[in-house]
């Protein structure tokens, strides 16, 4: 090893952890071990590949992903706690990983520019945060009905005044609608795998569109976890965008030219219909797209103890800390499941259905103030479902969740033992045995609507 | 009432994909729970069914139906590479073995100003008034964009009666009436060799004159007819652009 070598500051994997360019021996290729590696099926990478476990953060998780990704194009425009992720993809394209890399003006360029490289034909990556996935809403949420394959990394954060940087998953909440398909993950090595099969299910003809990996900030991007992961040397087959559910853009011809021609609704000769029925394919494809999602990631929801007639229902770092009041929940006799939301577009709404058949409680943690996943859930289970629903609990503006919090809202809820445990209007429903306590008040729903 | 009787279904019972007018935005076939057949399969009004069937039942249709028409888009319609070429010959294949057929291209997908003319082409910003215009009431499209089919499908069946079908290179599409997958050069013809069988079978003699154009209008003579089909030409436009060059080792499907 060479002393400029032996400077190079890393982790314990040995992976660069500076932006700081690659230094290699003088003659030495640096793209040398990128141009070694071989393009796999995607089933090889993902299922018969021999894998390693490492101990890493969320944000070299990412890195890793995109690495194995085969990725043409990637932008970065830099906003805690994205930042590091998107400099670990710089230092990628340094070692030749990535084709191509550069920092854009803001988010909204950012965005903008994904758009054009997606609908160019090349595989697109990028990542952003908080406020920054506001601004660059506007371009992101005509991803979808531009039918552009792409994958987002979101790493969430506070986005309203007054300014913080710290964990809260409310830019969830707007994105749930805007057409792409989003999952959430819990840990490091979802992060790793989500990232991943992402690229194969977005660019899927009859799914054609993009995917964005929400995960919470600095509870996952920062800390480290063990993920197991295939070898450096192979990567997913390339995009191939002549494939795709629409043409490969050509700015200056035919078949389509988007932006170059006039809006689809200004003709009085054409009918409002268009944009109707482009909405609603829009939809039709995040339908499509779950036969993928179970093929590649076992399913959009994890259930575990299916057995159990308590559950959480939670997604991200919610689930994480789920795992363990499970585990303290155990320790007092209380049997309890945990219901995973890994896609919350396409969201679960059957899957959930079967799975809480047979729920007395359920408990839904969340990282945000609105409760968006308790809404979800709430329409999912509609009719569907008799248990006593607490919707929380819910931490945000940068706090942690104790898991005591979460044990006290099943212990409050389902013994009824201290019910000012649970916050009036986080209940609704009973967990009773007559038919007549299992009525639900209008004044429990009313309190209940307004707290989600 | 903005949707018909025969459109309305109980809770439980499966969803039908039937001719429309289904009437003011009727929901999207894959978010009623239909999905794409499986390869070997296609699909008959929303059922996965083995896509020899599927083929019998285009061949009636199309030799059944009112103004049968073949809808051929960018994909078969340009001279992209020497695949597109001879799909867009074996697309002729199928107008060969029906009696009537009208062939209106869909060119591309930019919406067309002032107006469209209906008699010259279809559009998927509005392929309603072409459907109407000339009175179709069964037609196949092949060789358009998956994105833009679907758009186009779900318009007719919206606002028309027209029995759509799909000739599909990828998965097909829920929003035909029928469809088959993964259509290669070799399937397209294959489909005209059932649309052959079928028309025997049912005592229809072979077309003794080249495809009209919309509104019934002739477009090419015999003689050229003819010389288009020993040539094996696919219909080009000006401007388009020559050829999209392949990734090593990629095969082409379009």
């Amino acid at each position: 090893m060479s002393e400029s070598e032996s400077e190079q500051k890393t982790n314990p994997q040995g992976d660069p952890i500076t932006s700081s360019a690659v230094k290699v021996e003088a003659g030495k290729d640096p793209h040398g071990e990128a141009k070694k590696q071989r393009v796999v099926t995607p089933e090889h990478l993902f299922f018969e590949a021999p894998r390693e476990r490492v101990f890493i953060t969320g944000s070299e998780a990412g890195k890793e992903a995109i690495r194995r990704a085969n990725v043409d194009f990637s932008v970065a425009y830099p906003i805690t706690p994205q930042s590091e992720t998107m400099q670990l993809i710089g230092v990628l394209y340094g070692e030749g990983y990535v084709k191509e890399y550069y920092r854009g003006e803001e988010e909204y360029g950012v965005m903008s520019a994904i758009a054009g490289a997606s609908r160019a034909g090349v595989r697109c990556f990028t990542a952003t945060a908080g406020p920054g996935t506001l601004r660059g809403i506007e371009a992101i949420a005509s991803w979808p009905g531009h039918r552009l394959p792409a994958v987002i990394i979101f790493t969430c954060r506070v986005v309203n005044a007054p300014l913080a940087i710290q964990p809260d998953n409310i830019e969830i909440s707007y994105l749930l609608n805007t057409g792409m398909i989003l999952f959430h993950a819990e840990n490091q090595q979802d992060v790793f795998d989500f990232i991943l099969k992402s690229f194969v299910i977005s660019e899927m003809n009859d799914v054609t569109l993009p995917v964005g990996i929400a995960y919470d900030g600095f509870f996952v991007t920062h800390a480290r976890g063990y993920v197991m992961m295939p070898p450096k040397d192979i990567k997913l087959p390339p995009r191939e965008a002549y494939h795709g559910a629409v043409p490969v853009l050509d700015a200056e011809n035919p078949p389509a030219r988007l932006s170059r021609d006039a809006p689809v609704q200004k003709s009085n000769f054409m009918s409002y219909n268009i944009h109707a029925v482009w909405q609603q394919e829009v939809w039709a494809a995040q339908e499509r797209a779950k036969k993928y999602i179970r093929r590649y990631m076992d399913g959009l929801l994890e259930v575990n103890n299916p057995d159990a007639d308590i559950f959480f229902i939670a997604s991200g770092s919610a689930a994480a800390q789920s795992r363990e009041a499970m585990r303290l929940l155990e320790e007092q006799g209380i049997h309890t499941g945990l219901i995973k939301i890994r896609s919350l577009r396409p969201f679960p709404t059957l899957e959930l259905q079967d799975a809480c058949r047979r729920a007395k409680l359920i408990v839904i943690p969340e990282f945000n103030y609105p409760g968006w996943l308790a809404k979800e859930v709430s329409t999912a289970l509609y009719g569907e479902c008799t248990a006593h629903m607490i919707a929380g609990p819910r931490v945000f503006g940068g706090m942690t969740m104790p898991v005591e919090l979460i044990v006290e809202r099943v212990i409050g809820g389902l013994r009824q033992v201290d019910p000012t445990r649970v916050p009036v209007g986080a209940s609704v429903g009973a967990e009773a045995s007559t038919e007549a306590a299992k009525a639900v008040s209008k004044e429990d729903v009313n309190r209940f609507m307004q707290n989600i | 009432m903005y949707l018909k009787k025969e459109h309305l279904y109980k809770r439980d019972e499966p969803y039908v994909l039937k001719p429309g007018p289904e009437g003011y935005v009727p929901p999207a076939a894959a978010s009623m729970g239909i999905e794409l057949p499986d390869p070997g399969e296609g699909l008959i009004y929303g059922r996965k069914t083995n896509e020899d069937a599927v083929m019998e039942e285009i061949a009636k249709q199309m030799l059944t139906g009112k103004n049968p028409t073949l809808f051929p888009g960018p994909l078969v319609l340009w001279n992209w590479n020497e695949h597109a070429r001879i799909k867009g010959h074996a697309v002729l294949e199928i107008a060969n073995e029906i009696p009537g057929v009208m062939i209106i291209p869909m060119p591309d997908y930019r919406p067309k100003y002032p107006k469209i003319e209906p008699e010259e082409e279809i559009n998927p910003n509005h392929p309603n008034l072409t459907i109407w215009h000339n009175k179709i009431e069964v037609c196949i499209f092949v060789g358009v964009h998956c994105h833009y089919a679907n758009l186009t499908l779900k318009m007719i069946r919206a606002g028309t009666n027209c029995l759509t079908v799909a000739v599909c290179a990828e998965q097909g599409h829920e929003d035909a009436m029928l469809t088959v997958r993964d259509s290669d050069d070799s399937k397209l013809r294959r489909l005209a060799q059932v649309i052959r069988k079928v028309r025997e079978s049912m005592g229809i003699p072979a077309p003794t004159r080249p495809p009209y154009g919309g509104g019934k209008r002739e477009i090419v003579t015999p003689g050229e007819w003819a010389q288009i089909r020993a040539k094996g030409l696919a219909m080009s436009m000006a401007g388009a652009p020559k050829g999209i060059p392949l990734r090593e080792g990629e095969m082409p499907r379009v």
